[in-house]
């Protein structure tokens, strides 16, 4: 555990007043709030920090404590018994934004020193809401095709959601509630998860549309027939018309993806035909294509 | 089925121990919306979120209500852009694997 300097992290130095660290810090916290920051996880860590060297620096008690022990900080439990022992014992009641980790140094530095959580020093007697929480859950292209049920571990709590089908890479849903709890009978945060869909298969997707290249024979695309092939919903049979040309693209309604949250209704399958000019020819392949070639 | 949608402003403000007229201002300005029934005022849930994201910015940060305006469309455009970069990143996985 280092020692963090909180008078640096502020951006001032030891003889601040009181009027100099609240003015530093909403400079900061302006900067860095999670709220004008949506999605940065870095804003969100400085935001955790600053308000942390706030709750100390704000606090009469907890600075005096913090510049007489701060480098040596081990030593302040051993300042606390002390205190203790002497009858002026003093609580805090730190309990305001719930950003600090656990495990990070700087909420293990503020616990050494101070014990429980951050605050946010907040003026307000208020209810708070909770912190929100943001989770990342890996999906196969697969699963997300179908409507499907989870069960997760958030906070050591299970919680069973519903994805719907149709969920978009990197797309984000709101379960509401599931975040931090709130503070002072505060309703809690809610939890964001952002969906990151893996594709190992053979389609390319875009939106609700599906892209798939398909490898015809020659004798197929210059004779045409049938031809099977996959898609997500199970085997489609196609007729392939005579003389398709290279690169020839056709459209499968509805055979695509499913519409988020709009049952019943999907995108399309595009199947681009890749014509495979035969290899290895016969001797006999070789006299029949330029017989067929001198005609 | 209606009223359990909505929160009353005065509730809101005193659970938040901010001034009614702040709530009023807001609305003034067009950042939320406000609606009355049997003269009593009340805020819908789906804006709960923003009025107390709006209440932080005002008590804890000090951003006055005009640049708490200007932020609002300015978080806006973010989302969009966040949106598009989003759409583009998949569309882009087409052509190859990013991470």
């Amino acid at each position: 555990m280092n020692f963090v300097d909180y008078y640096k992290l502020l951006g001032i130095d030891k003889s601040a007043t009181t009027k100099d660290i609240k003015s530093a810090y909403r400079k900061l916290a302006r900067k860095y709030h999670p709220d004008l920051n949506p999605n940065d996880k870095n804003a969100k860590r400085n935001f955790q920090q600053i308000n942390e060297a706030n709750e100390v620096l704000s606090d009469p008690v907890k600075r005096k404590k913090y510049d007489q022990y701060g480098k040596d900080w081990e030593h302040s439990e051993q300042f606390e018994k002390q205190r203790q022992s002497q009858g002026q014992q003093t609580r805090s009641n730190s309990a305001g934004f719930s950003g600090a980790q656990s495990g990070e140094d700087f909420s293990d530095f503020f616990e050494a020193m101070f014990g429980g959580a951050t605050g946010a020093g907040r003026n307000r007697q208020i209810k708070y809401r909770g912190e929100d929480f943001n989770a990342e859950l890996h999906l196969d292209l697969i699963d997300a095709y179908k409507t499907q049920k989870q069960t997760l571990t958030v906070n050591g709590k299970k919680i069973r959601i519903t994805i719907p089908a149709g969920i978009e890479n990197g797309q984000t849903i709101k379960i509401a509630g599931h975040g931090g709890p709130g503070i002072n009978g505060g309703p809690a945060g809610d939890l964001f998860i952002t969906f990151s869909i893996a594709n190992h298969s053979l389609f390319k997707r875009l939106g609700d549309n599906l892209y798939a290249s398909i490898d015809l024979d020659l004798y197929t695309s210059v004779l045409g027939g049938d031809i099977t092939i996959d898609t997500l919903d199970g085997k489609v049979k196609l007729k392939v018309k005579p003389e398709t040309q290279n690169g020839t693209k056709i459209k499968l309604k509805d055979k695509g993806f499913p519409v988020y949250k709009n049952e019943g209704h999907y995108g399309d399958l595009y199947i681009t035909y890749t014509v495979k000019i035969p290899t290895n020819l016969t001797e006999q392949q070789r006299k029949l294509f330029i017989k067929l070639s001198e005609l | 089925m209606q009223a359990e949608k909505l929160v009353a402003v005065d509730i809101f403000c005193a659970n938040h121990n901010i001034d009614i007229s702040f709530v009023s201002s807001l609305k003034q300005i067009g950042l939320i919306e406000i609606t009355t029934i049997e003269e009593i005022s009340f805020i819908d849930l789906t804006q709960l979120e923003q009025l107390e994201k709006i209440v932080r910015f005002y008590y804890d940060l000090d951003i006055n209500l005009e640049g708490i305006e200007t932020i609002n469309h300015l978080l806006q455009r973010i989302k969009a852009l966040q949106d598009e970069n989003t759409l583009l990143r998949n569309r882009l996985r087409l052509y190859e694997i990013i991470d």
